[in-house]
């Protein structure tokens, strides 16, 4: 079983990686990602059911999250609308895309194809391992390769100080769409890869999804401080399997499956209230070895 | 001397609630030569910030022009204006970026108005120049080359923006108080950086002190501001025979309240 919550713990990490390029690059949280998870997942899987191969199907997915993306960043940058209210609003008009492009509310994957089945020598939950170890070392490196040039720095300087970023003359609204367009696209990305896994996609798939993107992120910032960028990326590997493994252990414990919403809720909340919970009970280093008092 | 900046009617109205017109700049004109340092002084709200951010970009103005280098740059973005201007604030944390490392914030500023690409950033490359930079100022910023600038002291922080805002020598040098927020001592030892820094590469500065001697010890031109004008100019002449003494007598007469 822990194994199984491995495997998800990989899928989705790539959510939260996406989630970081905006969550924690660039300071916002954009509501985008509740729709271009299932979009993801839409494409990819009508893509499949239409004899595509399922890694141009994850491509074109891909592409459908960065445009996603790019209409949020218009509407945000160009269009001067509240960056929350934009992910909403492209958020809820994807909810039509989705519908148009797969014609019905959901479509499953039965005798298809798919990405996992490329891997069938390998025992159940470990071919979903490999893949998982596959795209996000590639994922990692690509983003980590990315920050490390002079736009991914400029990118990077937006979030960090917006006004000196302009004053030394960076686009910084266009390093905004750009990281938009980005974190869509690997959100898209994860929400093909799960669907793949799942075996289905669904136009109501997406609800939530931001909730586990940000518990995997916030947990591996909880137990690790003061890190390199590309150490905090690997975080959020492990912030998303321990998430996983914490909701197998709610299930285990025979809590109904229908309601595990609320405890995704509910241990992201916690999560995010551990520095002030730590602060106020001076409890100093029990969870965050290392942390600066 | 060649006029570098040139800056005709400048006016900025802001509508108050009650509907009342506040006149923060008011028909401004001003010309700044090739090679001087003027340093602005002036009450609280007397429209130095707004004048340097009218220059910059950073805020619209009513009317006017600003010409730079012989470019109307009026209706250009704060982006394209930075290839040209830069600018030290008075808050330390407005001039660096603080979850980024010193050298990072070096390199950014080393790139200054290029375009941005795919390239690798080559961090390391420049890594030695740096290091040499930060040595020079003599606070022991060279130590802190590799930790966030967000680590540093006020004035270690301070005189990195000066470093990243004269790194690329830009025309034109817009000091806003940039010692204000430090002590007395560490204000100092910035202020005579600066100097040295606009002295050595000869740079076109504009420099807004709440600190009367400092107006007076430094730089080769004087500006007073009141209510979005500008009502006294004095060149370097003039304001060599000026002394303290005159000066807080004239800011007595004038029942401006500056704050020392």
């Amino acid at each position: 079983m822990i194994i199984s919550a491995i495997a998800q713990g990989f899928l989705w990490a790539v959510l939260g990686i996406g989630l970081y390029l905006t969550y924690r690059i660039l300071k916002f949280p954009d509501l985008t990602t509740e729709g271009s998870f299932p979009l993801g997942a839409a494409v990819a899987v009508t893509a499949i059911v239409s004899d595509v191969p399922p890694i141009l199907a994850i491509f074109l997915a891909i592409l459908a999250g960065m445009g996603a993306g790019l209409v949020t960043g218009l509407l945000y940058t160009k269009g001067k609308v509240p960056v929350i209210l934009a992910g909403i609003l492209v958020m809820s008009g994807l909810h039509s895309v989705m519908l148009f492009i797969m014609k019905r509310p959901n479509i499953n994957l039965l005798n298809q194809e798919t990405l996992f089945d490329l891997f069938e020598g390998l025992p159940n939950y470990y071919d979903v391992v490999f893949i998982g170890v596959i795209v996000l070392v590639i994922l990692i490196s690509v983003v980590l390769a990315f920050f490390y040039t002079n736009l991914g720095q400029a990118f990077i300087a937006t979030g960090d100080n917006e006004d000196m970023a302009r004053s030394l003359g960076i686009r910084t609204d266009n390093m905004k769409i750009l990281g938009l367009v980005i974190s869509n696209g690997v959100i898209a990305l994860a929400g093909a890869l799960v669907a793949q896994n799942n075996g289905y996609a669904d136009v109501n798939g997406g609800t939530g999804v931001i909730v586990i993107g940000l518990a995997s992120l916030i947990i591996g910032e909880v137990m690790f401080k003061d890190l390199k960028l590309g150490e905090r990326l690997c975080t959020i590997v492990i912030g998303s399997v321990l998430y996983q493994i914490l909701l197998l252990g709610v299930i285990e414990l025979g809590f109904d499956t229908t309601y595990i919403r609320i405890f995704s809720s509910v241990i992201l909340a916690i999560c995010l209230m551990i520095p002030q919970i730590r602060k106020s009970l001076n409890l100093g280093t029990i969870i965050g070895r290392g942390e600066k008092e | 001397m060649s006029a570098l900046l040139q800056v005709t009617g400048l006016t900025k109205i802001i509508t108050n609630q009650a509907d009342e017109d506040n006149h923060i700049l008011d028909g401004v004109n001003f010309t700044l030569n090739q090679g001087e340092f003027v340093t602005v002084l002036g009450g609280n709200g007397a429209g130095k910030s707004t004048l340097f951010n009218s220059i910059t970009g950073s805020t619209e103005i009513t009317s006017g022009t600003v010409m730079l280098k012989d470019n109307d740059i009026t209706k250009w973005k704060e982006e394209k204006r930075s290839n040209l201007i830069s600018r030290v604030f008075q808050d330390p944390k407005m001039g660096t970026a603080p979850r980024m490392t010193v050298a990072e914030n070096l390199l950014l500023a080393k790139l200054r108005g290029e375009k941005k690409t795919l390239r690798s950033r080559n961090l390391k490359k420049n890594k030695e120049q740096f290091i040499e930079m930060c040595t020079s100022i003599g606070n022991g910023l060279e130590k802190q080359i590799d930790a966030p600038a967000g680590n540093l002291s006020g004035g270690q922080r301070q005189s990195l923006s000066l470093l990243m805002a004269t790194m690329t020598q830009p025309s034109l040098l817009l000091l806003d108080e940039h010692t204000a927020a430090l002590d007395p001592k560490t204000s100092k030892k910035l202020m005579q950086l600066t100097n040295e820094i606009i002295q050595e590469k000869k740079m076109t500065c504009m420099m807004i002190t709440h600190q009367m001697e400092d107006a007076l010890v430094y730089g080769n031109r004087l500006i007073v501001m009141k209510d979005g004008k500008i009502t006294l100019d004095l060149n370097q002449k003039e304001k060599e025979k000026m002394t303290l003494k005159d000066l807080l007598k004239l800011f007595e007469e004038e029942k401006l309240t500056p704050t020392i």
